[in-house]
């Protein structure tokens, strides 16, 4: 009853109408007779961490411009929660979007660590996720999750708008099934 | 437009007769061979020159040729606006005989020797700046140089003990392959397949 209802495993789509209005029916009538209402915490917890994850602006190749892509209207991001943060401090997740160099590796770790808990990364396209075209380049890194732990990897050189948002789509999925708090 | 090119090869060479080597012109291209100890005049004579008016130079970079003696060739490739012209500018050279900068005469080729000495390893003296530019901090070795393995030497990782992000000798899960494309019964050739249909029609 009542909270339970919040968007639960699989569940990106909004419920139809019918289920909406019986949701609204019982937590105002819970409400009216107890003043109370009960819920699972974790569930409101991942339902609000997945409703507003806030990206770390890392755009570092062409990748970059499929991001950009989905941020502005076509695909519009910001209806997921999803808002471009310049600062690490702001941000749940960082998207990497493009070749991570060698040269660029600690910077990128400095600013992963400088995010808050609980933060996720999103490995976009094939340089982030394993060096790609440049796997045998002296000066790349293989792969991002050398450098810090990927949770979704976007496959694509460049992927596209869709797949990117497709990425953070399964990114919410994960932080709903999460059964902890803390990662 | 080759003879202009042709005339103005000839002045060059007529007005600085020690400064250059070779003029050449290739593919419609200017190109004028000098030494070490004269290319700072060379290129000043072609930016104040009333008929060259050189004033931009547009890049300069290196070429490493394994087999020679001398085994690099600074290039320096300049434009004349006024004169709607562009001129190339070798140098031969070696990792032990420096090059004397032309920061002096182009602010841009701060940056641009700065590059080639961080690729190819090919030190400019009396440089203001003389640091690499492009390559990791600490990067040893200069990559664009032919006996540079494709891979470097070091790789990077996170440790998570000393939470910092160290440098390890480079291990590959798999070796680097080369595949060739070329067809055994065909190779590469000068004119490709289709384009005698086209000779064909334009001469009818």
């Amino acid at each position: 009853m009542g909270i339970e209802r919040v968007p639960q495993n699989e569940l990106i789509v909004p419920p139809d109408a019918a289920t909406q209005d019986a949701l609204w029916d019982g937590v105002t009538g819970e409400l009216q007779d107890k003043g109370f209402v009960i819920g699972q915490l974790d569930k409101l917890v991942n339902w609000a961490r997945a409703g507003s994850l806030w990206p770390m602006t890392f755009g570092l190749a062409c990748c970059a411009i499929e991001m950009m892509h989905s941020y502005v209207s076509r695909y519009d991001l910001d209806r997921f929660g999803v808002v471009p943060r310049p600062s690490p401090r702001q941000s749940d997740v960082i998207i990497v979007a493009g070749t991570l160099t060698n040269k660029m590796a600690p910077a990128f770790r400095r600013v992963y660590d400088q995010m808050s808990e609980p933060r996720y990364v999103i490995s976009m396209g094939s340089c982030a996720n394993g060096g790609g075209y440049y796997h045998y380049s002296y000066s790349v890194v293989r792969g991002c999750d050398r450098v810090v732990p990927v949770d979704v990897y976007v496959p694509g050189c460049p992927p596209t708008a869709e797949a990117l948002v497709y990425g953070i789509l399964q990114l919410q999925r994960k932080i709903h099934r999460t059964g902890t708090l803390w990662r | 437009m080759d003879l202009a090119l042709r005339d103005l090869g000839d002045y060059i060479e007529a007005t600085l007769p020690d400064a250059v080597i070779d003029v050449a012109i290739v593919r419609e291209e200017l190109i004028i061979e000098t030494k070490r100890d004269t290319i700072v005049r060379l290129l000043a004579f072609l930016r104040d020159d009333v008929n060259c008016q050189f004033k931009q130079l547009m890049d300069v970079c290196g070429v490493d040729y394994p087999g020679r003696e001398e085994r690099f060739d600074v290039v320096y490739n300049l434009l004349s606006l006024s004169h709607n012209r562009r001129i190339r500018v070798k140098v031969k050279t070696s990792e032990a005989n420096p090059v004397p900068t032309v920061t002096g005469l182009f602010n841009s080729a701060n940056w641009w020797e700065r590059e080639t000495w961080d690729l190819f390893g090919i030190y400019f003296l009396d440089h203001p700046d003389p640091r690499r530019i492009l390559s990791d901090y600490g990067f040893e070795g200069h990559a664009l140089r032919k006996d540079f393995p494709l891979t470097g030497y070091v790789e990077v990782r996170y440790d998570d003990e000393q939470k910092r992000v160290v440098y390890e000798p480079v291990e590959l899960q798999q070796e680097f392959r080369s595949f060739d494309f070329q067809s055994p019964w065909e190779g590469i050739q000068a004119q490709l397949p289709g384009d005698e249909k086209a000779e064909e029609q334009e001469r009818t």
